[in-house]
């Protein structure tokens, strides 16, 4: 009534129903823009990557392969023998006998050889590089640079990410490094790092969902465990560092199973240790996920399941695990992801700066991807930013190919659920 | 929890007992003083009935009366609330479920549940009635359990060709007709129905109503229900309910047609709730 008399007139509704529009489509461009902007800035990012990755090189010649052919023939068509003979004259005694001792040359393959005479004799050598944007659209420049500069190099279009460079070890010169070990390093570490924050996580995220008693200690843990979720990861690395490195060293070095790789090095600085390591990182994650999944699991189903004579345990077991597994799986996805680009934490626990082995075995030194690409962009030569950003790209589809893993099983447990609907 | 094995098949002992011929209840649960509170609220004061073995009893009132949570109180349901505190005795075979050296996963196995909206398991038809009899140790024919609890409640003909699929996919009706499979699979001696036909059209209800008839001839069913019509249709007794207090118990034709209390009247001939 306050208001009729103030205007004088009756209350009535607003009939502007463009202005409501007008202030939703305000939004609704806003969050395209950002949308847009976030997909810009991906495709910048892989952009970077792929552009560094590819590209024009320019290869100068230690030795002419012209000026080894034997009896007419060229270098590639040449048979082991005489392989071996054009080592045997070209390079030191020192470096042949190292070669001699790991395996004699004469019982060397043809491939064997071959390569070691293009590496050593040969030794093409990378006197420039270009990215692939100015391979594709200033190849004339290239052209004048390699005239003017280096007459007597090659150009070569080159792709730095190559089944060689997946398959080789690490190695000094960028040209005959590869992420061999750095692969198998991430894969054996992420794996120790699933299986024990995998059951551990979902077995913390029960007992304190279903089990634990609504009191002050578990609020206590719980508040305890959402802080953990944001501790800065390489926090993680130091007590990864004390605890298994330092103090479980027996274990994590293999010594106390008789089974270490290398002990003489690896003092703790394992595979075991970095994976328990990123465990321990993940494993917060992974607990307030799966928490929130078995929440989510209605009440309802609980009920009828104890309503029949379940026991809380076959309840949990055969129902609310089953009806919340495919969100515990997306977040554990997410977190091994995480996991995977971890690198501040492992640099703490020590990984290898270089490292021309593999790993044999959760006892041996490790690197990982993400060490390997942080190592090699702190190289001053332009050949190491190129296969930096190879590696990244390795990286990416790793990850990539294991979220593809892990949401094609999750989408079968989901067509399973809901075939069931 | 330490429990010797008397404790944890007391039910069966005190059956087997009664089977030979000793002290035999004449009522299948009797309900003595019971109290509950949520916090501070009490919601079923000071409760004191019993009931009738292989009969139906309804027990009405307006929402927010305490007939499920009383009814929820004698399967021990209502432990899952946390807030949630009981007093009193509820003596099943002259067992105090609330003693505490009974088990309320005993306590549900023998007095089982259907709920307001139908709620299989996620799983197959055949599983669902079988899952209960598995974990509760059933040593015989798995098939001819489920084929003859489908039986019991008229479903059998409509699933017979489709056990392997899933109850999901069931119309509410049929669904809800499964959750009473589900509860009997298991032979328990008492079913609660927490308004079982709330979610249903009224030929689904009309169905499961003509299964209680059949039903009472094996078990004593307690159904709470808001709807005074299906109480008068299937029920033996009806007790009605209050703001929590036990208002009057009778024989359903007698609470219906001459009320004792005042407030009975009020309530059934439409004046409030």
């Amino acid at each position: 009534m306050s208001s009729e008399t103030a205007s004088g007139a009756a209350p009535t509704f607003r009939t502007d129903l463009t202005g409501r529009y007008r202030r939703g489509n305000v939004w609704a461009a806003l969050f395209l823009t950002v949308t847009l902007l976030s997909v810009f800035f991906l495709a910048a990012l892989i952009w970077t990557i792929v552009n560094d990755s590819f590209g024009y090189v320019i290869l100068v010649n230690e030795t002419d392969p012209e000026s080894l052919t034997r009896d007419g023939r060229p270098l590639e068509e040449l048979d082991a023998p005489s392989l071996a003979a054009v080592l045997e004259e070209n390079l030191p005694g020192r470096r042949l006998r190292s070669l001699g001792n790991e395996r004699p040359l004469a019982e060397r393959s043809r491939e064997d050889l071959y390569a070691i005479v293009m590496d050593e004799v040969v030794n093409p050598e990378v006197k420039a590089t270009f990215d692939l944007s100015e391979s594709l659209l200033a190849k004339e420049d290239i052209r004048a640079v390699l005239e003017r500069d280096f007459p007597e190099g090659r150009l070569i279009f080159r792709a730095w990410l190559n089944l060689k460079f997946l398959g080789a070890a690490q190695s000094s010169v960028a040209v005959a490094a590869g992420v061999r070990g750095a692969v198998l390093g991430t894969l054996m570490t992420i794996l120790v790092t699933i299986l024990v924050a995998f059951p551990v996580g979902i077995g913390a995220a029960i007992y304190l969902e279903e089990y634990a008693a609504d009191n002050r200690l578990g609020r206590f843990i719980r508040i305890n465990i959402y802080n953990l979720a944001g501790v800065p990861s390489i926090i993680y690395g130091m007590l990864g560092l004390a605890l298994f490195v330092r103090l479980a060293e027996p274990f994590t070095s293999g010594t106390a199973f008789g089974a270490a790789a290398d002990p003489t090095t690896a003092n703790g600085r394992t595979v075991l240790s970095a994976g328990l390591t990123l465990a321990l990182l993940i494993l917060p994650v992974i607990i307030i996920n799966a928490q929130e999944a078995l929440r989510a699991v209605p009440g309802i189903l609980r009920q009828s399941s104890l309503a029949v004579g379940a026991t809380k345990w076959q309840t949990v077991w055969h129902h609310v695990l089953p009806a919340s597994f495919d969100r515990i799986l997306t977040g554990t996805v997410l977190a091994v992801s995480r996991a995977i680009g971890e690198t501040a934490p492992l640099v703490v626990v020590g990984a290898s700066t270089f490292l021309s082995r593999d790993p044999t075995s959760v006892f041996s030194k490790f690197t990982t991807l993400p060490i390997q690409i942080y190592q090699w962009t702190a190289r001053p030569q332009e050949e190491f930013r190129r296969i930096a950003a190879a590696a990244i790209l390795v990286l990416l589809i790793l990850m990539l190919s294991l979220n593809a893993v892990a949401i094609l099983l999750r989408n079968r447990i989901r067509a399973k659920k809901r075939l069931s609907r | 929890m330490k429990k010797n094995l008397n404790d944890s098949n007391r039910f069966e002992v005190a059956i087997a007992r009664e089977a030979e011929g000793g002290g035999t209840s004449p009522y299948a649960l009797e309900v003595r003083n019971l109290d509950i509170r949520y916090g501070d609220f009490p919601a079923v004061k000071d409760v004191t009935m019993a009931f009738d073995k292989r009969q139906v009893t309804a027990i009405i009132g307006p929402s927010g009366c305490g007939k499920s949570t009383a009814l929820r109180a004698f399967n021990r349901m209502n432990e899952l609330i946390p807030s949630c505190s009981t007093d009193g005795e509820v003596l099943f075979h002259g067992i105090n479920v609330y003693d505490p050296g009974v088990d309320a996963v005993q306590v549900r196995r023998w007095i089982g549940m259907v709920f307001q909206k139908p709620n299989p398991f996620p799983k197959t038809i055949h599983e669902n009635i079988a899952w209960g009899a598995r974990i509760n140790g059933y040593t015989g024919d798995m098939d001819e359990l489920v084929e003859s609890t489908l039986q019991q409640v008229a479903l059998w003909d409509e699933v017979k060709d489709k056990l392997k699929q899933s109850a999901l996919a069931l119309s509410g009706g049929q669904q809800q007709r499964l959750c009473i499979a589900r509860a009997i699979a298991v032979k328990p001696e008492i079913l609660l129905m927490d308004e079982p036909t709330s979610a249903l059209d009224p030929i689904s209800t009309a169905k499961i109503e003509s299964l209680l008839d059949d039903l009472k001839k094996r078990y004593t069913i307690i159904i709470v229900t808001h709807n005074m019509q299906q109480a008068g249709r299937v029920s033996d007794k009806t007790a009605f309910f209050l703001q929590g207090d036990l208002v009057e118990y009778a024989p359903t034709k007698d609470l219906f047609f001459n009320p004792k209390d005042e407030r009975t009247e009020n309530y059934i001939s439409g004046r409030f709730g």
